[in-house]
């Protein structure tokens, strides 16, 4: 049960990644969820042990090799996701699935406070409000995403 | 990967201590790195190797795209191949015959500047490299370049297409490179209007369509039509290169600055090849060397050698300098809010003292354009 929900949690991370990366015309890109976010959010939540802010760190490291204009930036930003899902995850995993909706939407919105800061210390401070899109459609697209991420494990952990 | 599990044997309560201190550990971990990144320019190496690890994801991401693209062209009926063809045909009899004279007027020109044979161009090399991703959202425009390394790419090398410039290179991995694009938000281009000479920044607006010239007066000469092509400062791209045309200028009467912008001539949103350029670091249209290298970094020119600037006149910077108050003499030059104190403002046309010119690294200076008097310009990506 471990071995496969770890290779399970490594896959939907991977897979994140692509979705992340993968090309797409610039309107759908600012609707685009932050896929890497929603699955470092799930695994928090529902296998705090298997993962944790371990799987937040490593998995922001891999999406700043891709996009971030520093390295770590998203490290820090997904660490800090991960430990406030792993804090409140049974909170959080006990609501339905429209309000643990509307608590991603607050994850997401942290998360995307904490690149846009980093951002600006950094000096590349990009004000457009259109970043903040991003958060929306994660948590309206966060049931399905839990319910593909669930799909046939058995118990949660 | 194993890092993954090292609590998974020990119960976790709900909130015990053990989940806020590896927290603070791998925060100050991602601190220390985004330091020694940004501050210090340690990870160069670590970045090079990264993004040669990065390079395989990416090429496999993007083949869907690709495939799809290439069944799309197999099946290009012939019609549309036909009218592709005669298209081709009349632009190159255009290019053609717009080549015809050249080298005449490379004769006479330099004969005007008094020169002993005609310069080469300043272009030495070219290379033509595919793109492999792109990244055109209104946060980043970046293309992923399958040139890297090995073929002799640096980074901050000019990229191009055949209608105009389209950015230059930032991360350079082993087999392929991250290109900036001019219309990053992050990326300022040093240009100059064509007609009038004026020397400005052109900032990208982060869609692939416009840039911004947020730094140009009120009352600074420029119009709707106007080309925009680099000056040669920066450090990068050479003097002369065609960028953008202006679209158009807002001027209101309260306003100091004026609203202006200008869309690219390269096609960055339909390109599939671009060409990356090594200029000749000893022709006087090369671009100016930068004073600071970054570590090591070559940054700019393949051989960094002091070479012939542009000319310019020398009269300008010396009257300057004695005016300003000490403390303005200080801060006028890099941070810009006050205004620059200036003995009488001068025809716009005049080239005078440096224009800081600026690479993605740093952001765009606030374009301190000495040739007209400075107004209370607060630029709008604050930086160090």
């Amino acid at each position: 049960m471990n071995a496969f929900s770890r290779g399970r949690m490594l896959l939907s991370v991977i897979f994140g990644l692509v979705l992340t990366v993968f090309p797409l015309p610039a309107w759908l890109d600012v609707l685009r969820p932050a896929f890497v976010v929603l699955v470092v959010l799930y695994w928090s939540v529902n296998a705090p042990r298997l993962g944790g802010i371990a799987l937040g760190f490593f998995s922001g490291f891999a999406l700043d090799v891709f996009q971030g204009p520093v390295l770590g930036q998203h490290a820090l930003a997904l660490s800090l996701v991960a430990y406030i899902a792993v804090r409140e995850h049974q909170r959080i995993r006990t609501k339905p699935a429209l309000q643990q909706a509307l608590v991603v939407f607050g994850a997401l919105a942290v998360y995307e406070f904490a690149v846009f800061a980093i951002d600006g210390w950094s000096g590349h401070p990009v004000t457009s409000p259109l970043r903040w899109v991003h958060t929306v459609t994660g948590a309206l697209i966060w049931p399905p995403v839990a319910a593909i991420l669930g799909y046939r494990s058995r118990a949660r952990i | 990967m194993a890092a993954f599990g090292t609590a998974a044997g020990r119960p976790l309560q709900g909130r015990d201590g053990a989940a806020g201190f590896r927290f603070t550990v791998y925060a100050a971990l991602a601190v220390v790195i985004m330091y020694l990144d940004q501050r210090q320019h340690y990870l160069e190496r670590l970045r090079y190797v990264l993004q040669a690890a990065a390079y395989p994801v990416q090429l496999a991401v993007n083949s869907p795209p690709a495939a799809w693209s290439s069944i799309r062209r197999s099946f290009e009926g012939r019609d549309q191949l036909q009218a592709e063809n005669a298209s081709l045909k009349a632009r190159q009899r255009d290019l053609e015959l717009r080549s015809m004279r050249y080298e005449d007027l490379a004769r006479e020109n330099a004969e005007l500047r008094g020169l002993r044979a005609a310069l080469p161009p300043v272009a030495d090399r070219w290379l033509p490299a595919e793109i492999v991703n792109v990244q055109l959202s209104s946060l980043r425009q970046r293309l992923l370049i399958d040139r890297g390394a090995v073929n002799g790419v640096f980074k901050g090398q000019a990229v191009l297409d055949d209608r105009g410039l389209i950015g230059q290179t930032t991360n350079v991995g082993p087999w392929s490179a991250e290109v900036i694009l001019i219309t990053d938000p992050e990326h300022g281009t040093p240009v100059r209007i064509e007609r009038t000479g004026l020397r400005t920044i052109a900032v990208g607006a982060g869609d692939a369509t416009s840039l911004a010239l947020p730094y140009l007066p009120a009352n600074a000469d420029i119009k709707q039509g106007d080309l925009l092509v680099t000056s040669g400062l920066g450090g990068v791209f050479p003097h002369g290169y065609p960028v953008a045309r202006v679209t158009e200028v807002h001027r209101e009467a309260v306003q100091p600055l004026a609203q202006v912008r200008a869309a690219p001539l390269a096609h960055i949103g339909t390109d599939s090849e671009v060409m990356l350029v090594w200029f000749r670091p000893d022709h006087p249209a090369a671009p100016a060397p930068q004073t600071a290298t970054v570590n090591g970094v070559k940054a700019g020119n393949a051989a960094l050698q002091p070479q012939a600037a542009p000319p310019r006149p020398t009269a300008a910077p010396a009257p300057a300098m004695p005016k300003p108050a000490p403390e303005a003499a200080r801060t006028a030059p890099r941070t810009g809010p006050a205004p620059r104190p200036k003995p009488a403002p001068e025809p716009a046309t005049e080239p005078a003292t440096e224009v800081e010119a600026t690479s993605p690294a740093e952001g765009p200076p606030p374009a301190v354009d000495p040739a007209v008097p400075q107004p209370e310009t607060q630029p709008p990506k604050g930086n160090r």
